[in-house]
């Protein structure tokens, strides 16, 4: 099935952005936009979340909260980082307090480059993530079988 | 005197109604607010989603809850289409969301223990104008049985205007619209996170979301009742009912859970019981 | 005949025989062994009378009225004594006033009278004798574990636990007395008995707060017994042959002579089932120790007050006085509800929606047709056996966590299992479909539609019970909770505890699965008998709550499929790291730790408020029923 294609909801969450990318990734549900059109959600909420957007880069005050609600996206999910900052630190990076992009903490699925990033490359980055989505699904389900099988995941073979 | 063939039609039909109305629904809202909004589809493709994800809890007697909502919202539903007693079709009704708002509190989480506490809120709110609504429909027709109101001649709604009213404002609340989506809404109101189901995850969201769809119909059910003389022009009632929802819920915002409780008990004791009592005094009158 | 004066006797020479045994094991056994012949003696009398509707015996002891007037003036002059002892002058002044009339009444009328049947039983007097016989007796077994955690918890108290086995079993025969006597001079002797065994109880710990409330609760039950008295006065002047005093035969009279004496010991009963403006005696019993509050709102007490006023419903259909009987009852109904919701003490929660049942019966057997007193005694059943759980439940609990609070019943799920079910089971009980108060409920609007002025009523119960949802429901949702960090304490509650628990679980869920044996059994002979017509749920709704019943009991099994493959997470909180037992690094570095409340909406439901409200329209409307009732006499 290709539901969770046409369904993709997201999470959006500024880490330490200067709100330049958090402007443009709201403007994307204006009428302008319309994600909704995709069937695209802005949720409040890890757990119902599908897609993690996030803006801005790791510093020490939000690593734990990024991880924090990294862990509470159920399965299958994707991260999506916007802006040049949470690809790779931005301008930020050399600062005494930031750890670089989001990738430093979390696995990154799309990088979506710009300051601010445009609405149009969010949409694409986040149509792209739709992909490697769906062959997460897959490898879940294939997991899960393994399981059923009394297998390990992944380790049988080795 | 209960009819199987419908409850069974129900079971089967209401979440596909149930899913397209609600499709309609985003469709309608969107185009209020100048947007393309999703396909007609969209809500089937949402929960489709919601079914292959991954569950996850916070504990796990959540699942048992859920799955208690759903299976007694589609016993209510089911035994209002089958024609039984409307009294018990609501206690039934009231029973499912006790463990909507039971699963709400397992989890021991303050969004959804919020949600939880507003949902309560809400069922005390429209309770008592549902009950009155029976009681007004069983002045009319001398009968508690759906199939006999339905079966009924009477033009109901001219005899119950007022509850009809009263029955309008419940249906915004039990419809989960603006301005009453107090306990949790369709809509982006982060401040709530998402109310009671805040804690619930993929397939348990589903649940929730497709026992919507089954109260959604059994709901518009209840206003067909009120026009059950004539079926077409219940079926136009029923439709213009849910766009003057749409509409509502387009125009108004949140209010508070004060409101919420303070108008809808002031509705229901003006229009619902003032209409009773009339009704009650010319039946006196006239015996 | 003979089951029903043992009934009586038998526990009174229990009693007698507890008040000279101080050794604990002895004591143990006694109770059991006259709890187990109570029981055993309650569901003979029910085997061998269930069939026979109603009968009437005349007593073939002669003196028995004579004794019951001198132990009735023993009983005066106590209350004189302490009265005047501890300065509470009204209760003087009120004890007085009942005896004057009833040395009156002995003396000028009774002298030469005898009543030729003083006892009768029929169904409605075996439905009062099972709850007394089977839930009292319980309760007593369960008073044994419970008052030794009681003393050692409170080693201030002076035990005095011969006086209150003593007095619990003097109370079930009193009960017993009350409902197998046709005789309303007996009525009204063990009527005195129950005001003062709950006086005595009521006091037991012997604090300042305990005997203030004692003596309220005296009072207010005292201004009932003199309206009875007042009763018993009306009836001798009326007819001095005494014909009436047989309530069988008051009843069947024709009821113009009834309405006078019926309105009066309404007014008795009023007091005794603690309806506004008298709830606050029953709120302020709750200083006893639980067993005593179990056995005062579940199966004796205020059930004597309720089952006087049903017993006399006939006599109040159609008329005014009833009709304001009723609406005493459906306003505390509403009012209590309302209160009950600001309230985080359990057991005032649970005193609270006592009342407000209470007053539901009221108001069923005040307009009083009998699709209504069919419902009445439904709720009368019913109610007994959920509160008797509910309140034996709360009792356990508070010795395990230390607290009454149900803010601090928060997770019982995980640290008290097995009770927390119960718990849920009994408040399921209270309200839910398709349990037995709500079928009562249900039965009630069904019937008040088409009573005369029957749409308030109607109103009072739509707006009542969605309220009562309310505040039933934050308390499950309370204990339900599922704490991340918890720990087991229920280990330590005894083998006969648990027994009692159980029993009384499997009686809430059992009896609502066999109710329509019970309406076809006792409630609807008694109802045609009294009425000639009865009332009856229909066979389909019957069919599918039993279906609904099944359904629930299904439902838990459907946690088995959730045992693995389920990953846990903790809750969602806004995303800031939580460590397990919910505590969390707040602003400005500080660690916080959540804490979750229920909501109480002191601003709208505030017990004091609504009480003043109550009281105000509940004692007006007594006013009204008084002025009325004195236009009928004169």
């Amino acid at each position: 099935m290709t539901f969770l294609k046409k369904s993709p909801w997201l999470l959006h969450y500024d880490a330490s952005s200067c709100n330049g990318c958090d402007i443009e990734v709201l403007a994307c549900l204006t009428p302008l936009y319309d994600v909704e059109r995709f069937g695209i959600i802005n949720t409040g909420n890890p757990k119902h979340a599908d897609v993690f957007v996030v803006t801005g880069g790791v510093n020490e005050q939000n690593r734990e909260v990024i991880r924090n609600i990294y862990e509470q996206i159920p399965e299958p999910k994707v991260v999506v980082a916007v802006g040049i900052c949470a690809t790779s630190g931005g301008i930020f990076r050399e600062c005494y307090n930031m750890s670089g992009g989001i990738d430093q903490l979390i696995p990154v699925d799309v990088y979506v480059p710009g300051c601010a990033a445009r609405p149009e490359s969010i949409i694409d980055g986040i149509v792209k993530s739709l992909e490697i989505l769906e062959e997460k699904r897959i490898q879940m389900k294939e997991r899960a079988r393994q399981i059923k099988q009394g297998r390990s995941p992944g380790g049988g073979e080795r | 005197m209960i009819s199987l063939t419908n409850a069974i039609l129900f079971l089967l039909l209401a979440p596909v109604i149930g899913g397209l109305v609600s499709g309609i629904d985003r469709k309608l809202t969107a185009r209020m607010q100048g947007r393309v909004g999703p396909p007609i589809l969209q809500p089937f493709y949402d929960v489709g989603k919601l079914l292959e994800k991954e569950n996850l809890v916070v504990t796990s007697s959540q699942n048992y809850y859920i799955l208690s909502y759903i299976v007694f919202i589609v016993v209510s539903g089911a035994l209002f289409f089958a024609g039984g007693d409307l009294l018990l079709v609501i206690f039934a009704f009231t029973l499912a969301h006790i463990f909507l708002v039971l699963g709400a509190y397992a989890s021991y989480s303050p969004y959804s223990f919020v949600g939880a506490e507003r949902e309560l809120i809400q069922i005390i709110a429209y309770e008592p104008m549902i009950i009155l609504s029976a009681v007004g429909m069983y002045m009319v027709t001398k009968s508690f049985f759906v199939n006999e109101i339905a079966a009924s001649e009477l033009p109901l709604i001219l005899y119950l205007p007022g509850v009809f009213i009263g029955f309008l404002m419940v249906f915004t609340i039990k419809l989960r619209k603006s301005p009453f989506d107090l306990s949790t809404s369709h809509h982006a109101h982060q401040e709530l996170v998402k109310g009671v189901t805040t804690e619930f995850t993929g397939p348990n969201l589903a649940r929730i979301e497709i026992a919507h769809w089954y109260e959604n119909v059994f709901l518009l059910g209840f206003v067909y009742l009120f026009f059950a003389f004539n079926p077409v022009i219940a079926i136009v009632a029923i439709i213009i009912a849910y766009l003057l929802e749409i509409l509502i819920d387009n125009t108004f915002s949140r209010v508070k859970w004060q409101f919420t409780l303070k108008s809808s008990w002031i509705v229901a004791g003006m229009m619902g019981l003032v209409n009773l009592g009339v009704l009650y005094y010319l039946a006196g009158v006239l015996v | 005949m003979i089951e029903l004066p043992f009934l009586i006797i038998f526990p009174a020479i229990a009693a007698v025989l507890l008040l000279f045994i101080a050794n604990e094991t002895l004591r143990d056994a006694v109770v059991k062994i006259a709890a187990l012949l109570i029981g055993a003696g309650t569901l003979y009398a029910f085997f061998m009378y269930f069939q026979s509707g109603l009968q009437l015996f005349s007593v073939p002891f002669e003196p028995a009225s004579q004794i019951m007037f001198v132990l009735e003036l023993f009983i005066a002059l106590y209350i004189l004594y302490v009265g005047i002892r501890c300065r509470r002058y009204l209760a003087v002044l009120l004890i007085i006033i009942q005896s004057v009339l009833l040395i009156y009444v002995e003396s000028v009328f009774v002298m030469g009278i005898h009543p030729e049947f003083n006892l009768f039983i029929d169904q409605f007097s075996l439905i009062m004798a099972m709850i007394i016989g089977i839930i009292g007796t319980l309760i007593c077994v369960y008073a044994l574990r419970y008052m030794q955690t009681y003393h050692a918890h409170h080693a201030e108290i002076t035990d005095r636990r011969r006086l209150f086995f003593f007095m619990f079993f003097v109370f079930l025969s009193a009960m017993f007395g009350l409902v197998f006597s046709n005789n309303l001079l007996w009525v009204f002797f063990f009527w005195e008995i129950t005001t003062l065994c709950s006086f005595i109880l009521i006091g037991y710990s012997q604090t300042k707060e305990a005997t203030k409330n004692a003596f309220l609760a005296l009072e207010m039950n005292l201004l009932g017994g003199v309206a009875f008295a007042g009763a018993l006065f009306y009836l001798l002047y009326v007819d001095p042959s005494g014909q009436f005093l047989g309530i069988e035969q008051l009843l069947t009279s024709g009821y113009a002579i009834a309405l006078v004496p019926a309105v009066l010991i309404g007014f008795a009963g009023i007091t005794k089932a603690a309806l506004m403006p008298f709830s606050s005696w029953l709120v302020g019993a709750m200083v006893a120790p639980t067993p005593v509050s179990a056995l005062l709102h579940s199966s004796t007490m205020v059930k004597a007050g309720v089952y006087i006023i049903v017993r006399f419903a006939p006599v109040y259909t159609g008329t005014m006085e009833g009709l304001i009987i009723g609406l005493v009852g459906g306003f505390t109904f509403l009012l209590a509800s309302a209160i009950a919701i600001s309230q985080s003490n359990a057991k005032k929660v649970l005193a609270y929606s006592t009342i407000a049942n209470l007053g539901l019966i009221v108001a069923c057997a005040g307009v009083g047709t009998y699709k209504l007193v069919w419902a009445a005694i439904m709720l009368i059943i019913f109610h007994a056996i959920a509160k008797s759980l509910l309140f034996l439940c709360v009792g356990t609990v508070e010795h395990r966590i230390g607290s009454r609070d149900i803010e601090d019943m928060s997770g019982l799920i995980v640290r008290m299992p097995k009770i927390a079910v119960m718990m849920f089971i009994g408040i399921a009980g209270m309200f839910l479909a398709p349990f037995g108060m709500l079928i009562s409920k249900w039965a009630a609007i069904e019937a008040f539609i088409e009573a005369q002025f029957g749409l308030i009523f109607v109103a009072i119960l739509a707006f009542g019970g969605s309220i009562t949802v309310l505040f039933w429901s934050k308390w499950m949702g309370k204990i339900i909770s599922v704490i991340p960090s918890g720990e087991k304490v229920e280990d330590t509650v005894k083998k006969e505890k648990w027994f009692v628990l159980y029993l009384l679980t499997a009686l809430t869920v059992i009896v609502c699965l066999i109710f329509p044996l019970i309406s076809s059994a006792l409630i609807e002979p008694f109802v045609m008998s009294v009425y000639g017509q009865t009332a009856r749920l229909s066979q389909d709704n019957i069919m599918i709550m039993a279906m609904m019943i099944f359904l629930l009991m299904l439902m838990p099994f459907s946690l088995l499929l959730y045992r693995d493959g389920v990953k846990h997470v903790p809750a969602y909180m806004g995303g800031r790291p939580t460590t397990t037992d919910m505590r969390f690094q707040g602003s400005m570095g500080i660690t916080r730790e959540t804490e979750l409340s229920n909501y109480y909406f002191e601003e709208y439901f505030g017990e004091k408020r609504l009480l003043m409200a109550g009281t105000a329209l509940c004692f007006g409307l007594i006013l009204l029923a008084g002025v009325l009732l004195t236009g009928v006499v004169l």
